[in-house]
Parts: structure tokens; C-alpha cells; sequence
């Protein structure tokens, strides 16, 4: 059974691709399917539950809630590819260099991904992102920059274990470059693991950018962020449940859907791993 | 301890002191490249290039950058961080005062989360493909996809507004600071927050790494030779099969402080995610620096400790 029919037949990996792509329909059409503009205020309409004129309710504003969320989809889900693509890029070009080359290239590029690890994602994203100014493209440019090193530790390990494969000796025995074989023998061999990872990891960007936005730095107002929503309710949870709510389940459906769509994609690109798998 | 150990000792010491040296001064080079300055969070509004040039050589931000680094880094190594740019306190009194709430709640969350994750685990993977494993599954799914801060606001919709059970945040009210009674209410809802998301990834951990183990030729021998299920599952499989979870704790230190920063200013926490999220915004370099030090040391001291429980846990590994 190829990949993709084991991955429609896994109810959670179908679950998960449904999710996101109803969540990238929503971010991509948002200007049609908005039913009012985001920014648009009545303070006659303020803090107004669910009804049939606003279905998530009004925020202290007056402005429509489904309205904001759906534009905050928006902005999650560009941070998040953006952010992901980079990670991957810087991830797997510094993996794939140490594992191929191994040696003092290994043990040095690993040294570096470790600091990177061990440091708290979060807290330097937050230092440098507060200092260099929160705007869309900074946020994803840092968060990218920060959460590479687990796409690097998947993408050596891969390239270690495959370097010493016979395709890769024939390929240098017919006089193959570095290059060539790193990017057409060992990357492409890696590709499905990053994918897994990939998925995985664009769960997290969404996190640390809606983690940001609840701080205040994430994009700035009137443009909404579900973190900045979520924020913004706080100070009505008493009066006014809706407004926290219901923007932070759009970042908990997206990001779980996400994870099960990395999950199932795991499980149909590498059925060994399925039996060890959470 | 063997010679062998000490030297692995020693070296992990050079390197962390290296790593250290490295985190500080990336950071500290961002900050002075960064554009604006703490002058003008200290002034506020208006004020003349001459004013902001006095204020700028009265913090020593017009030194070179090499030379503020090094100032920096040999009174580090004393154990002085400086003053805070804003109050004027010492930075080590600043954080001093913040630390023991924070690790109280870290410590708590992993406490919490370890004690609900590992039976669990274990749960799932000998009741695997039941009823139990779904379930454990699902929750571990669900836990690593929450957003902590809307998990916190949730928790106090419920526990505080809806069902009035627990209070919302995290300090005890004024005069009632040295109630324990009222402070452990208090700690109830962040110390749930943050364990609950810790959890999950230790619970997925547990269960894999069971499950790995469960598969090995000597838990079949073990079996073969008529040894109890339990027995086999608690002298035999469960420690070998802790030894990845320990990895895991260790490596989720970062996650666990990083969390502790959103879960504080959710509970108004007087932690050192806290004060952190203050100085970035003030432009307090001294104490985001001394702050960051802090963390880093915890992290890598927590790493290298966990590498070392590997010996008491395994007597197999040796780092001879």
C-alpha cells in the first residue's frame, strides 16, 4: 500500500489533513469569508454573546469575533510556514553537512545545535524579537532561526546512517560531487522524516507566535493574532467568556490538527516506526 | 567516582562554561545591535541628543562593545550582575528574590506532571490498544497542542468564575502572604497550567519507550520462565525503559522555563518569567543579561546531571 492511501486510511492522519486544510482554506480566503471587516467597531455591539448576527460573539469593541479569528488564522499560519520553511532550510543544511562530512564538521555543527537546544526557545525569541521590533516577517525570521536544531539532530541522523550505503559508495565511485550526493542521494532519502518533522514543528511556530502575541509582541493592532485576542479577553473573562475563548481554541484545533496530521504522516511514510509511536 | 568519570566531568565543565560564554555573548551583542537604546524608556518622551549622550555614558553604553562585554563578563564570574538600568537594585538581589517562586512552580509542574505521566505511561503500554491507550493517546495529543497561557485563562473560567473553588492568581492576597493554607490555593491553578503540558510529552515518552522495551529478547525469557506479569513490568522492563524518560525530563527543562514565563504573567506569578518579560520590555539590559545567565546555567547544569543519573539508572554506561 503506497504512502498516501495508508495515510487516508489512518482516521487520525484524515483527521488531522482535514483540520489543516480547512484552517489554510480559511487563512487564504479570509477577505471573502470574513462576514464584517476586522477592525470594524460599534460600541452599541460591545461584549455581545453568540447570536445569529455574530456567531462567536463581540469583543470589547464591538468588533466580530469569527471576523478576527478567521483574519488571525492568517497571520498564525504565515508566521508558522514561514518560521518552518527557514528552520527546515538552516535544519537540514547543518544536519545534512555534519553527517555527511562527520568528523570535526560533525562534532562542531552538533556543539552548535546543542547550545540551541538547550537554550529556552521562548526566552531568547522573546528578548530578541522585543528588542528588533515585533512585525510579522521579524517574528517568523527569529523563531525560524531559533527552532532548527531538532530538524538538524533527524536530518545527521538520517545522512549518518545512510553515508555508508552502497548506492552512495557507487555514487562516489563514479566520481559524484559533495554536493551531488548530499543533495541528490542522502537529502532526498531524508526528505520523508523531515516532512514528519516538519508538520511537527509548524504545531510549535503557531504556538511560540500566538505565546508572543499574548505578550505583546506579535503583530500589532488593529491587525488581529489569536494570542493578542486571547489578551485582549482577559480583562472581561468574568463578564464575557466569549472573547478568550473562542480565539484560543481556533490555536488549539489548528495546532492539534497539525500533530495528527504529522502523526498519521509518520505512520504512512514509515510504518516501523508505528508500533513505537505515541 | 572513577578517573574516567571525573575527566567526562571536567570536559562537560569546559564546555558548559564555553556554552555559557557563547549564549552571553550573542546576547549581549543583539542588544547593543538593536536599534533605540534604554534611554528613551528611562527619560519618556521628549529629549535632546545631549541628554540621552549623558545618559548612555553615565549606564557605560558608550564604551566599546568588546570592552562592555568583558566589564561584564569578569564581574559576572565574581557573582556581581550589576545594577538594574531602571531601579538601580542589584541584579543578583532582583532575581534572588524572584527565584524561589519560580522554582517552586517549576518544580511543582514537573513534580505533578511526572507523578500522573509515568503510571500512565506504563498503563498505556501494557494495556496497549485498549480502551486505556486511546485515552492515554488522546490526552498526551491534546496536552502538547494547548497553547499554556489559554489553558491558564481556562483553568480560572472554571475553577474561579464559574465553580469559585480556587483563586485566580497566583499571589496571595495582601497580609495573607504567610499563610501557607492560602498559598498553596493559590499555587493550585499555575502548577496545574504548566503541568498539565508538561505532562503530555512525558506520558508519550513512558509509553514508547515501554513499548520498545516490552519487545526485548529478556522480558520474553523473563515471561518464558513463568516470572509475573507485574514483576516483569516493575523489575524488568520499567528500568531500562526509565532511562529515555530521564532524557526526555532533562531536555524539557527549556520548554518548562519558557512555559513558566507565559504561565507567570498569565497569574501575575512573582517569578523570574516575570521580571524577564519586564526588563525586555523596559530595556533593562543588566537584569534581561543576568536573567539569561541564570537560565542557561540551570539548563546546562540540568543536562549534565541528567547525563550523569544515566550511570546510577544504567550501570552499563560508562563514560570511562
Amino acid at each position: 500500500m503506497n504512502a498516501a492511501r495508508r495515510l487516508a486510511r489512518s482516521r487520525r492522519g484524515a483527521l488531522g489533513g482535514l483540520v489543516v486544510a480547512v484552517m489554510l482554506a480559511t487563512g487564504t480566503l479570509a477577505p471573502a469569508m470574513a462576514p464584517y471587516g476586522y477592525s470594524t467597531q460599534s460600541l452599541l455591539q460591545r461584549l455581545k454573546p453568540p447570536t445569529a448576527a455574530h456567531w462567536l460573539g463581540t469583543d470589547g469593541f464591538g468588533r466580530d469575533i469569527l471576523t478576527r479569528v478567521i483574519w488571525g488564522s492568517r497571520v498564525s499560519l504565515q508566521v508558522g510556514f514561514l518560521a518552518t520553511a527557514l528552520a527546515v532550510l538552516v535544519g537540514t543544511f547543518v544536519g545534512g553537512t555534519a553527517g555527511y562530512f562527520g568528523g570535526a564538521a560533525d562534532t562542531g555543527l552538533m556543539r552548535v545545535t546543542d547550545v540551541f537546544m538547550s537554550v529556552p526557545a521562548l526566552f531568547l525569541i522573546l528578548v530578541v524579537v522585543a528588542l528588533f521590533g515585533a512585525s510579522l516577517l521579524n517574528t517568523a525570521l527569529v523563531v525560524g532561526l531559533v527552532t532548527w536544531a531538532p530538524v538538524a539532530r533527524i536530518v545527521r541522523g538520517e545522512c549518518l546512517a545512510l553515508r555508508t550505503r552502497e548506492f552512495v559508495e557507487a555514487a562516489r565511485a563514479l566520481g559524484a560531487s559533495h554536493r551531488r550526493i548530499l543533495v541528490r542521494h542522502l537529502l532526498i532519502n531524508a526528505l520523508p522524516a523531515v516532512i514528519v518533522q516538519s508538520t511537527l514543528l509548524l504545531g510549535q511556530t503557531i504556538l511560540i507566535e500566538s505565546g508572543l502575541s499574548y505578550l505583546g509582541l506579535g503583530v500589532q493592532p488593529p491587525l488581529p493574532s489569536w494570542g493578542n485576542m486571547v489578551v485582549e479577553g482577559r480583562q472581561f473573562l468574568a463578564s464575557a467568556w466569549w472573547v478568550s475563548t473562542f480565539p484560543g481554541l481556533a490555536i488549539f484545533v489548528t495546532v492539534l490538527g497539525f500533530n495528527l496530521f504529522g502523526d498519521g504522516l509518520r505512520d504512512a511514510l514509515d510504518p516501523a516506526l508505528r508500533s513505537g509511536s505515541g | 567516582m572513577t578517573r574516567g568519570l571525573a575527566r567526562y566531568i571536567a570536559k562537560r565543565l569546559g564546555f558548559a562554561a564555553l556554552m555559557l560564554v557563547g549564549v552571553s555573548l550573542i546576547l549581549f551583542t543583539l542588544m547593543r545591535l538593536a536599534p533605540g537604546g534604554p534611554e528613551a524608556v528611562l527619560i519618556g518622551g521628549e529629549f535632546s541628543q545631549e541628554v540621552a549622550a549623558q545618559i548612555r555614558q553615565r549606564l557605560g553604553l558608550d564604551r566599546p562593545l568588546l570592552v562592555q562585554y568583558g566589564t561584564w563578563a569578569l564581574a559576572a564570574a565574581r557573582g556581581d550582575l550589576g545594577r538594574s538600568f531602571k531601579t538601580g537594585d542589584p541584579v543578583a538581589t532582583l532575581i534572588l528574590d524572584r527565584l524561589g517562586p519560580t522554582l517552586q512552580l517549576t518544580g511543582a509542574a514537573l513534580v505533578l506532571a511526572l507523578v500522573v505521566a509515568v503510571p500512565l505511561g506504563v498503563l498505556a503500554a501494557v494495556r496497549r490498544d485498549t480502551l486505556w491507550d486511546t485515552l492515554a493517546s488522546a490526552v498526551s495529543l491534546f496536552g502538547v497542542s494547548f497553547p499554556s497561557f489559554w489553558l491558564g485563562i481556562m483553568l480560572i473560567l472554571l475553577f474561579s468564575e464559574a465553580l469559585h473553588l480556587l483563586p485566580p492568581s497566583g499571589v496571595s492576597e495582601y497580609g495573607h502572604e504567610a499563610d501557607l493554607a492560602a498559598r498553596l490555593r493559590h499555587a493550585v491553578l499555575p502548577t496545574l497550567t504548566l503541568g498539565l503540558i508538561q505532562m503530555a510529552a512525558f506520558m508519550r515518552f513512558t509509553r514508547s519507550s515501554l513499548l520498545e522495551v516490552l519487545r526485548q529478547d529478556y522480558v520474553r525469557t523473563a515471561r518464558a520462565k513463568g516470572v509475573p506479569g507485574g514483576r516483569v513490568i516493575w523489575r524488568h522492563a520499567l528500568r531500562n525503559g526509565l532511562i529515555p524518560v530521564v532524557t526526555v525530563v532533562g531536555l524539557s527543562l527549556p520548554t518548562l522555563v519558557g512555559g513558566a514565563v507565559l504561565t507567570e504573567t498569565v497569574f501575575a506569578w512573582p517569578g523570574i518569567g516575570r521580571l524577564a518579560v519586564g526588563a525586555v520590555f523596559e530595556r533593562d539590559y543588566p537584569v534581561i543579561m543576568g536573567v539569561n545567565l541564570l537560565v542557561a546555567t540551570i539548563v546546562i547544569a540540568a543536562n549534565l546531571l541528567t547525563d550523569l543519573a544515566y550511570c546510577l539508572i544504567d550501570p552499563r554506561i560508562s563514560y570511562a
